[in-house]
């Protein structure tokens, strides 16, 4: 066991994954000789040559698509977009072939790509470097959708991800990416070494995908989350005082609806909460399965907190961060409700 | 006056009515364009994408150095499976207007195309066609009731009813799976090939698209890829004029040849008569033995024209004359081919009926035992389970449960 940061366990889970793996090739922009704008693949190609390590060309579409095909013919390669936000030259690939040749096909072509994006905001990145398009991917039948909250959970989940034949989408919150961050910019950092997500193995372990983590437990209400929030989630509980179930739904697709369920049964009340913008936003799905799956048990009605519906801005960044006042808020009304 | 810019709108030579005029299209003679070594540098035979390669003459005899050495087995042989997608094709699009499949898409006139390239390549090569390649899957031996089936959307369907008709896949014979996107795989092609040279493999892969789909991103994503890593992959423009009712000029085509697309990136870029299976056939070898040496990409355009309608829901009537074909220059594949093993002494007349005749009864028994799995419109029908299928590598319990909910409603469960 060691002291790693997100950085630092994605990097684990290639190293790991090459290491026992052959097949597996990493390919993206910069992800070579210099081993990535954020790191994640320093070393690698020092390590594994330039024949599984490649530096792309800037061209998205080109990335996965060729992903594809380097997918069909027996490798398993793992695909680094740059940022989230530039993954929509490649969307085409991902919707059109990516999520549906296996189905297609009747069965017999498929290529097992996993798609690696560092997504979210908090960084001063401005509406270009700071979306969460998760919900986008949740839309399509075919890719599984997968975002940690931890080092611990990123290595498992992208070793997971890389051994699944289904093609993953996974997205790595790039404000927790040296810690974890609870919504409070003028806190000082904290380093992953003081939280217990920072321990991790040095071998080989895998999460299975499609598995919630119930991070807290609590009676008075469930909330919802993933990837940032989840920190965010859990210091905004604590100042309201409150007694909450914490969920990281971790796999976005396939959901662990048993898990939001045996919770929700026990608690009543539930808050759902994430990054990306409200309509729409993936929250809206976790809102109808939560109604569908425990309308008798629910106390009150389900509050949500997402980023407002505007395009991320730079100068308002924590004004449009949903942050613990507006969680805090939400679980009043929720509380307050008869 | 000062002059102003100005936006300038393609238009095609003639419209309906009009007499078709094809003075537009830049020809060489056949065995007038000289052929290189298959290692030379792109840079040193640039000229090979503006000139046209042609091996046969206006009276069917093979002239020049590109002429290959095909015996007079593989080229019946050739000929007859020209004929056979030939045949295929108009019983599908006979099939189509009978109400017993939903769409259909020829290839008239494009048919030298798949067969000499498929001629040409090895087993182990991987294609990536475009809708318009059945001739790939025939040649790669396909049988012609899996091809129906496929159309059927029937009980034996590869696809398991889940695409349009004519979106076929042989993963068996190296065939990957059509797409009803454009040029999407085009860059899989490069994916596949970069793969083949990363694990050492001898093997090189094939794409197709149309002229009108080297407009899409894909196309330049994957010449962009080819040339950075030099995969080992054979890219084609199979240049039918016709993009539905667009013609090639709105794919840029007035201002240079699609094949010269990839010189700025230093892929060689081959213009070839597409009407010409020795000349295609001839391209192919050459292209394929310079990626099997290291010697990476070639853009190879196919200069042909599309004797049909775009698809079964098309009508050409409304935007080109109607005897257009006719007056194309390079003529129809098959009688181009026919006429040199006539002229050899290799064919004849009543050869060449007879075949077409025993053709027509292979494609309709063909017919007969596919619809007995079932058509649109009669059974025996498809299960409804397997919709819920292969969307990932396992069911997951959320599909399962949809699943569920779609058998109870019609009565039955599992």
């Amino acid at each position: 066991m060691s002291q790693m940061n997100m950085i630092q366990s994605v990097r684990s889970a290639l190293d790991v994954m090459m290491d026992k793996d052959p097949t597996v090739i990493v390919l993206g922009q910069d992800v070579g000789y210099f081993g990535g704008v954020f790191r994640c693949t320093d070393g690698l190609q020092a390590k594994y040559g330039e024949h599984r390590v490649i530096d792309a060309p800037i061209a998205e579409g080109g990335i996965i698509g060729s992903a594809i095909g380097i997918g069909v013919n027996g490798l398993r390669p793992v695909a680094e977009i740059q940022f989230a936000d530039y993954i929509y030259p490649g969307l085409d690939q991902i919707i059109s072939e990516l999520a549906r040749l296996r189905y297609r096909s009747g069965g017999e072509f498929f290529s097992p790509v996993t798609v690696r994006a560092p997504c979210g905001g908090g960084i001063r990145g401005g509406q270009t470097h700071s979306q969460s398009p998760e919900a986008l991917f949740t839309h399509l039948s075919g890719v599984k959708t997968v975002m940690p909250s931890n080092p611990y959970d990123a290595k498992g989940l992208l070793i997971s991800a890389i051994e699944s034949d289904d093609p993953v989408i996974f997205f790595e919150p790039k404000r927790i990416y040296n810690g974890p961050f609870d919504g409070d910019p003028n806190k000082p950092a904290v380093p992953w070494s003081k939280h217990p997500g920072g321990e991790v193995p040095e071998d080989y372990y895998s999460i299975p995908l499609g598995k919630a983590a119930v991070v807290e437990e609590g009676d008075d209400l469930t909330v919802i989350t993933y990837g940032t929030m989840v920190h965010v989630a859990q210091a905004a509980v604590n100042k309201a005082g409150v007694s909450a179930d914490i969920i990281d739904v971790r796999s976005l697709v396939p959901l662990d609806v048993e898990t939001l369920k045996k919770s929700v049964e026990k608690t009543g009340r539930c808050l759902v909460t994430h990054e990306a913008s409200r309509f729409s936003g993936y929250g809206a799905e976790l809102v109808a399965t939560v109604q569908e799956e425990c309308f008798w048990h629910l106390q009150a009605p389900i509050e949500r907190v997402a980023g407002w519906e505007t395009p991320y801005p730079h100068a308002f960044e924590w004004d449009y961060f949903p942050a613990q006042d507006r969680i805090i808020a939400g679980i009043k009304n929720i509380m307050e409700a008869v | 006056m000062t002059p102003k810019s100005r936006l300038h709108i393609p238009h095609p030579p003639s419209r309906p009515g009009e007499a078709p005029d094809f003075s537009y299209l830049a020809l060489s003679e056949a065995g007038a364009v000289a052929r290189p070594a298959s290692n030379v540098p792109a840079r040193e035979i640039e000229s090979l994408a503006c000139e046209l390669v042609r091996v046969l003459d206006d009276e069917g005899a093979a002239q020049g150095e590109w002429a290959p050495d095909l015996s007079a087995d593989q080229l019946r042989e050739a000929l007859r499976l020209m004929l056979l997608t030939r045949q295929y094709d108009a019983r599908m699009q006979r099939a189509q207007r009978q109400g017993k499949i939903s769409f259909y898409m020829q290839s008239l006139g494009e048919e030298a195309i798949s067969i000499a390239q498929g001629m040409a390549l090895e087993s182990g090569d991987m294609m990536f066609p475009s809708y318009r390649n059945q001739g790939l899957f025939i040649m790669r031996g396909t049988s012609l009731v899996d091809l129906m089936c496929q159309c059927l959307s029937n009980t034996r369907d590869m696809c398991k009813g889940r695409q349009m008709p004519i979106m076929y896949h042989n993963k068996q014979a190296n065939i990957f799976s059509v797409s009803g996107n454009l040029a999407t795989q085009y860059p899989h092609a490069v994916g596949w090939a970069m793969a083949s040279a990363i694990k050492g493999e001898d093997h090189i892969a094939s794409s197709w698209v149309g002229d009108g789909s080297t407009a899409e991103a894909d196309f330049h994503y994957a010449l962009t890829f080819a040339a950075v890593y030099q995969a080992p992959v054979i890219l084609n423009v199979v240049n039918n004029q016709w993009a539905i009712s667009t013609f090639q000029g709105f794919a840029g085509g007035e201002r240079r040849s699609f094949a010269a697309r990839g010189l700025g990136l230093g892929i060689p870029g081959v213009r070839v008569d597409g009407n010409d299976l020795l000349a295609v056939y001839a391209v192919t070898q050459w292209a394929a033995e310079r990626a099997r040496q290291g010697g990476g990409p070639t853009l190879i355009e196919h200069v042909t024209y599309r004797g049909g309608a775009h698809s079964t829901s098309d009508d050409p009537s409304r935007y080109r004359p109607k005897d257009e074909w006719e007056s194309f220059p390079l003529g129809d594949p098959v009688e181009r081919l026919k006429q040199h093993l006539v002229n050899e002494g290799h064919w004849s007349d009543e050869q060449h009926t007879a075949l077409i005749e025993e053709l027509k009864e292979q494609v309709n028994e063909a017919w007969k035992e596919a619809v007995s799995y079932g058509t649109m419109t009669e059974g025996p029908k498809l299960d409804v389970r397997v919709m819920f299928d292969d969307v990932y590598s396992e069911v997951p319990p959320h599909l399962e449960k949809q699943r569920q909910e779609l058998l109870a409603l019609r009565g039955s469960s599992e």
